[in-house]
């Protein structure tokens, strides 16, 4: 079995100049970080424009990294600062959204299922075959609001805990929960409208 | 019987499903909403689709760089690192 090299082996050879273990970070996480950067600004270009500054800092700056917080959430953080400079001013605040996430269309008027919710579990096996999800739930989340986007990706996609994402992102706790709950919802529509053509 | 105890319908429950799974909904509507799912089978599977999607979600693969960009960023490297 082939092993991984984690992030912090990879920085200490980083550190000696090892230019195998820069191109192997940015392997790791440089489609993180486009998906991440273009919430925050309006084309590639500028995205791919902020990753790469973000690269540059982290070779130019590696002795800041204190390894204090997990090597992610640093590389996150000079991404985000980048990207929002780089960015058209962002908003301070979401629009007020809409109440419900779920679209009241499909309730009666007594609030139950207007139709039978389809049971993903029984044959999604086959259904949901990588190839073909894969590319309906990327497309899914590009179309996401920006916010809930950012929080999407850095919690389901990075794995980072709702703290950190609070934290990096500079939201509440009860925005961080409402814009994962918008984005799942949304992402869970994409793969019922996918399942549904398969 | 007086009771404090209101079911809650459909709505309301698909709404509760990022709380419920983020182990943030008091005890009593963790309770309520529990049992309203365990007598859905609508919500039920609503809430399996969740958990798939987020199952899903974290499971998309990053592609590999292509020989190019590596090239690209092994240049990048050794400008960066020599300025």
């Amino acid at each position: 079995m082939r092993t991984v090299d984690s992030d912090l082996e990879l920085l200490t050879r980083l550190r000696e100049g090892d230019e195998e273990a820069f191109v192997m970070l940015v392997g790791r996480y440089q489609q993180a970080m486009l998906r991440l950067a273009l919430a925050y600004v309006p084309s590639r270009a500028v995205a791919e424009e902020a990753v790469q500054d973000t690269w540059m800092g982290v070779v130019k700056g590696i002795e800041l990294f204190e390894g204090r917080a997990a090597f992610k959430t640093w590389l996150f953080r000079i991404l985000i600062n980048r990207a929002r400079s780089a960015g058209t001013r962002e908003q301070r605040h979401a629009a007020r959204e809409l109440h419900h996430a779920v679209d009241p269309i499909r309730f009666d008027v007594n609030g139950q299922w207007a139709d039978p919710v389809e049971r993903w579990s029984d044959d999604s096996e086959d259904r949901l075959e990588a190839a073909t999800w894969g590319p309906a739930l990327q497309s899914g989340l590009e179309h996401l609001p920006p916010r809930q986007r950012q929080v999407v990706v850095l919690r389901d996609m990075e794995g980072l805990s709702g703290d950190e994402v609070c934290n990096l992102l500079d939201i509440s706790v009860g925005n961080q929960r409402l814009l994962l709950h918008r984005g799942r919802t949304r992402l869970s529509e994409v793969l019922e409208a996918h399942i549904a053509k398969a | 019987m007086l009771s404090l105890r209101k079911d809650i319908v459909c709505q309301e429950a698909v709404e509760l499903v990022t709380d419920y799974l983020e182990g943030t909904l008091s005890r009593r509507s963790r309770r309520r909403f529990e049992a309203h799912v365990r007598a859905c089978p609508n919500c039920a599977a609503y809430l399996e689709q969740i958990r798939i999607t987020i199952e899903l979600t974290g499971s998309v693969e990053p592609e590999d760089l292509t020989p190019e960009a590596r090239t690209d960023l092994t240049e990048l490297y050794r400008r960066w690192r020599s300025e």
